[in-house]
């Protein structure tokens, strides 16, 4: 599917240019508004960013590859991301993890049938002192406990 | 006690409040100064940087070239990605005008135009609330060419927000350099260091949030006044983050040096159920591990962690009760790191990789004895044969908590040990504010 950036869009690119003295510089801002707009990065959006900053399709490919948070498909319109790392491993994240693993009756990467739900295994999130936590795109959810995991699935339901 | 970086506030994060409590008077102190006594004060102060080395503020920023036909940049390091750190947050929501005013004095010392605050891309809810404070700082002509006017200044800044996209590397001061210029995270070789042959090639110094919140009160109030809070050979105050097995965990700022179990039991409310503590990691997951019986009369400041066979790093805190299962700890520790290394060095790749299933085959129960002397075999082979200090981050828990639990291994290898119960959910507050409810 052909990608092309709103109007909107392109003028908020001309004020990222402007705070970088290279256009590839604009490289990882670009592809964050390109998923914003598309829901991840496909092909085309790729194709579409490389011609913006001027750089190669492997360049971008390269970039979005290394970093986590590009999605190369699409996420459920819900996607979870719950931390298993140190602080949130001592007080409980593997309960919420498998909690969460069986409520969505998925496991980590995937996307339910009906495209709501997706599923992510995080390394830590910044959130050690309100752990265990899990976040809904960009939503933090702290402290939790399993009944309070329950509401928050519920309510997207 | 007398908080520097957090202090307690009401609404600081507003720019009208931080006007009334004397918010951007130090950038005009500053103006009025040269540059080189600006460094000179930082540098007498003694602060030292937060991020995890501990070097001199001052002294890196007099490495900057004086007399350069190229720009100069500054970048802030907000990637904070160190488990158990949750510190440049809490600035981020609620002091950013205070960083904001540390980043111009910062700029003016060294002559960056520009500075970068690179931000997680985790953090959206962060990176909206700094830069809406960004947004009002710049409305008010205290950021930009309206600095000319404000500050009747031949010097202005800009800074700019550069969101990371979910990389742990990107917090190495070279990798984020590159991510910024638009690259993959890999760090770089030193020499050139980045005060030579930084961004683009030109003079760039990278510091931490907390360093660069720190350097306004200490143009107001005097780098005598700032040298003489905690220890002397680390002054000045700290963010210490406490997760794990305690009562309050949280983040509580206080003077270098205070003592460990002053944190943990007085601060931080001590262990849930009164347990013993088993372990602490003192400074973030990449420092060396402490024995629950090592830690009396430790202070926390780099030279004092130094002395116990540890380092400061962050400044995050995490407790282990004595029902901690050390293996499974450790091997999500050792699967973290492998899923960092950014795989240019070979034996950070391999080796990272290594540890995680040596780790998980003794959590598995099917580890032998003659797994322990390895993982000390593999984690010294990382060691120093990096490129960048992932090598050691990834090394160094490893090591130092198989040498200093290494009954606790042999035990668990050789099947005589009951295997700790996962520490189960224990539920304390209710904090997230939802995004959306924060203006954009």
């Amino acid at each position: 599917m052909e990608f092309t950036f709103t109007q909107q869009n392109l003028e908020k690119i001309d004020q990222i240019l402007k705070k970088y003295p290279t256009k590839k510089a604009a490289l990882m801002p670009l592809l964050w508004l390109a998923q914003e707009q598309n829901g991840f990065i496909s092909g085309e959006v790729m194709k579409s960013v490389a011609s913006i900053i001027e750089v190669s399709l492997e360049e971008v490919l390269g970039v979005v590859t290394f970093y986590t948070m590009y999605h190369q498909h699409q996420m459920g319109k819900y996607h979870f991301q719950v931390c298993t790392n140190v602080s949130c491993l001592l007080r409980g994240g593997y309960d919420i993890w498998n909690h969460v693993r069986s409520k969505l009756e998925i496991e980590n990467g995937q996307v339910t049938s009906d495209k709501k739900f997706s599923l992510e295994e995080v390394e830590c999130m910044g959130s050690c002192g309100s752990a265990p936590m899990m976040a809904v795109n960009r939503d933090y959810y702290e402290n939790l406990s399993l009944d309070q995991v329950d509401q928050i699935i519920e309510s997207f339901k | 006690m007398e908080k520097i970086v957090l202090p307690e506030i009401k609404d600081l994060h507003l720019i009208d409040v931080y006007l009334r409590n004397g918010g951007f008077t130090a950038v005009k102190k500053a103006f009025s100064q040269s540059t080189d006594d600006i460094i000179d004060q930082v540098k007498k102060s003694g602060l030292r940087g937060r991020g995890g080395a501990a070097f001199s503020a001052g002294l890196k920023w007099s490495f900057m070239p004086k007399t350069t036909d190229k720009p100069k940049y500054l970048c802030i390091n907000g990637d904070e990605c160190e488990p158990g750190s949750f510190k440049d947050r809490q600035i981020f929501e609620f002091n950013p005008h205070q960083l904001i005013e540390g980043i111009l004095i910062t700029s003016y010392a060294i002559g960056a135009k520009v500075a970068y605050v690179y931000i997680r891309g985790e953090y959206h809810k962060w990176i909206r609330l700094f830069e809406n404070a960004l947004a009002d700082a710049y409305a008010h002509g205290f950021v930009g060419e309206k600095m000319k006017e404000t500050f009747a200044t031949d010097f202005f800044c800009d800074i700019y927000v550069h969101k990371g996209a979910g990389a742990y590397i990107c917090g190495e001061e070279s990798a984020l350099m590159n991510s910024i210029e638009g690259k993959r995270g890999y760090p770089r070789v030193k020499p050139p260091f980045p005060a030579q042959n930084g961004l683009w090639g030109n003079p760039t110094t990278i510091n931490n949030i907390e360093t660069i919140t720190n350097v306004p009160p200490i143009i107001n109030k005097g780098w005598e006044w700032f040298s003489k809070i905690g220890e002397p050979k680390h002054p000045g105050t700290i963010l210490f983050g406490v997760s794990g097995h305690v009562n309050k965990p949280g983040v509580y700022e206080l003077p270098s040096g205070t003592l460990l179990t002053d944190i943990i039991y007085s601060y931080a409310g001590g262990v849930p159920g009164n347990k013993k503590i088993l372990c602490v990691i003192p400074g973030g997951s990449s420092m060396p591990p402490l024995r629950g019986d090592q830690l009396d009369g430790v202070k926390m400041d780099a030279e004092s962690l130094r002395t116990v066979g540890s380092a400061i790093g962050t400044g995050g805190i995490i407790v282990m009760d004595e029902d901690t299962d050390l293996v499974k700890v450790l091997a999500r520790i050792a699967k973290f790191y492998h899923h960092e290394s950014c795989g240019q060095c070979t034996p950070c790749r391999e080796g990272t990789g290594w540890l995680q299933k040596i780790l998980e085959r003794i959590l598995d129960g099917n580890g032998s004895l003659s797994d322990i002397d390895l993982l000390i075999a593999v984690a010294s082979n990382i060691e120093g044969n990096t490129i960048c200090a992932l090598g050691e981050a990834a090394a160094w828990p490893v090591k130092f908590m198989v040498q200093r639990f290494r009954d606790y291994f042999e035990k668990r290898v050789s099947n005589e040990m009951n295997i700790p119960v996962a520490n189960k959910v224990h539920s304390m507050r209710n904090t997230a504010i939802p995004l959306a409810d924060i203006k954009n």
